[in-house]
């Protein structure tokens, strides 16, 4: 082993290893380098005592600030209430009426309605609330469980035919799996169904036992005129809204094989407040003062 | 310490020795939390496990990427809890191989997706996102109303991932094919048995519409229509903790 010598050329020390004639430098690793690596580690060191940290045996190490996210997130969550305080207990707690008059509060239910009708209803009933197939338009269409604010409500804390254990219940019965009805008279009765919406005429005497079949199978749920009954959920028949569409198939698939479409229940998801929030939301959006 | 290092360089053994003990520090301090996982991770009692129906559409969920686009993670953050519901918890993964937390939203979280639809919205939905909302850029998944669901090796599923720690007994992994059968089909005879092993509060319906057929459609919904709801942990937890 050579010894260790100052390289003329460079200045710097050699390693003192010579392979060949040939000398290895020992360039020292630059102070920068070495202030870097020492400030990381010092910093690393510092927020493992600030933070929580290390694992212990049956718990561990919770770190000087305390910091918790469990603790921080309900922190916010609580000061987001108090800020909604003005118009969350009002909402919760007064009567539809007072609220629907209240230019304040009808001010925050359409800031705050359409995130969360978007976030939770316009999945199935459209961001317009103007439905889709299967999935009626809440904007127009008369309610068929009751259109008044109240009902609205109640519609949506409980759903309609949804696990809930006070669900609204409806079910248009299969006539046609079932075999209730023939096949002709089915096709009697959607004729009848779209005749009554312009789209084609009907000899007296098929309208006379249309009307006949009608009354005996489907009068008790919608009603002997057809326009609907809220207390079975059954929708108007002679208007222009159709949930699962207005053509001679559909409606005589729906006679054929039942119908029986779910909305789930709220409650649990929704506060009741927000509930209140929707239903003063849609009956804003259908333009009725309740 | 330079003097050290300086002696440590020429010695070849010393050298490999010192590397050895440096690196496994760095190990140490990455697995020792996983010794005292049990500590950390929330006790929950009313904890079940997927059925193997759920298993299977749990499968198809990561066969088909969901994964990419949807996470099922809700962080601690108000925004996220006012929009999805209760923050997710480590125990609600604790049977989940691997977990599917995700790190990307394209799409919504589904940490609570279970019972926020109906089964005819997912499989409408699945079948084509733009019949039900017309801005959704969420690809159409056609083929899974059209395949039949293979449940033959559900059984080797279930004991692959009671071999990672999740309870399945040798009942539920025996039945599993029947169960799987049974849970989308309400009134046949296998769907009795999906309640006795699995609990009242299982989703026994037929989720794709189509009776008598078990599709892939029928096992990604019912792992859907479940989604948050193996343990009410996170409900309770966020009400005792803020008492």
């Amino acid at each position: 082993m050579a010894l260790k010598e100052r390289d003329e050329f460079s200045g710097q020390m050699t390693t003192g290893h010579e392979w060949n004639g040939i000398k290895e430098l020992n360039t020292p690793v630059p102070r920068l380098l070495w202030a870097f690596l020492a400030t990381l580690s010092l910093f690393a060191i510092g927020w493992t005592v600030l933070m929580p940290s290390w694992p212990g045996v049956n718990d561990y190490f919770r770190g000087l600030l305390g910091a918790d996210q469990h603790q921080a997130v309900r922190q916010s969550l609580a000061e987001a209430d108090v800020a909604k305080a003005s118009w969350s207990e009002r909402l919760a707690t007064e009567d539809f009426a007072t609220l629907a008059g209240d230019d304040a509060i009808m001010t925050v239910v359409r800031q705050t309605g359409p995130a969360l009708f978007g976030d939770n209803c316009a999945g199935c009933h459209g961001y317009d609330a103007g439905g889709n197939p299967g999935y009626p338009n809440i904007a127009e269409a008369p309610m068929m469980w009751g259109g008044d604010v109240e009902t609205v409500a109640e519609t949506i804390r409980v759903g309609i035919n949804s696990n809930h254990p006070e669900t609204r219940y409806g079910q248009m019965l299969a006539f046609g799996r079932d075999q209730m009805l023939a096949s002709a008279e089915i096709s009697a009765l959607a004729d009848y169904l779209v005749s009554l919406q312009g789209q084609k005429s009907l000899s007296a005497e098929e309208t006379e036992s249309a009307k006949t079949l009608f009354a005996d199978n489907c009068a008790g749920c919608h009603g002997e005129d057809g326009t609907g009954m809220v207390e079975t959920g059954a929708p108007n028949l002679t208007d222009a809204f159709w949930t699962y569409g207005a053509d001679r198939s559909t409606i005589r698939h729906s006679i054929y094989d039942g119908r029986q479409g779910t909305m789930p229940s709220w409650e649990g998801r929704l506060s009741s407040t927000q509930i209140r929030l929707l239903a003063l939301y849609v009956m804003d959006l259908r333009g009725a003062t309740p | 310490m330079f003097k050290f290092h300086y002696r440590l360089e020429r010695s070849a053994l010393g050298l490999v020795g010192f590397i050895i003990l440096v690196a496994s520090i760095g190990g140490f301090i990455e697995i020792a939390p996983l010794f005292t996982i049990d500590e950390t991770v929330e006790e929950a009692q009313d904890m079940r496990v997927y059925t193997p129906l759920e298993v299977a559409g749990r499968n198809i969920y990561i066969r088909e990427g969901c994964y990419a686009c949807h996470s099922q993670m809700i962080r601690t953050l108000r925004d996220e809890v006012d929009r999805y519901g209760p923050y997710s918890l480590a125990v609600e993964s604790q049977y989940d191989h691997p977990q599917l937390w995700g790190s990307k939203r394209t799409g919504p979280d589904l940490a609570r997706l279970g019972n926020k639809y109906s089964d005819a919205w997912h499989t409408a939905h699945l079948y084509n996102p733009r019949d039900l909302v017309p801005q959704s850029k969420m690809p159409a998944y056609r083929w899974l109303l059209r395949d039949q669901l293979r449940t033959d090796d559900l059984g080797q599923h279930l004991a692959a991932l009671r071999a990672v720690g999740v309870p399945y007994t040798d009942e539920q992994i025996a039945n599993a094919t029947q169960d799987a059968y049974g849970q989308a089909n309400p009134d046949s005879l296998e769907a009795s048995g999906v309640t006795e092993r699995y609990g009242e509060a299982t989703n026994i319906r037929s989720f794709d519409g189509q009776r008598g057929r078990l599709t892939d459609m029928d096992a990604l919904v019912a792992y859907l229509q479940m989604l948050g709801a193996l343990t009410d942990a996170a409900h309770t937890t966020e009400t005792a903790e803020a008492e």
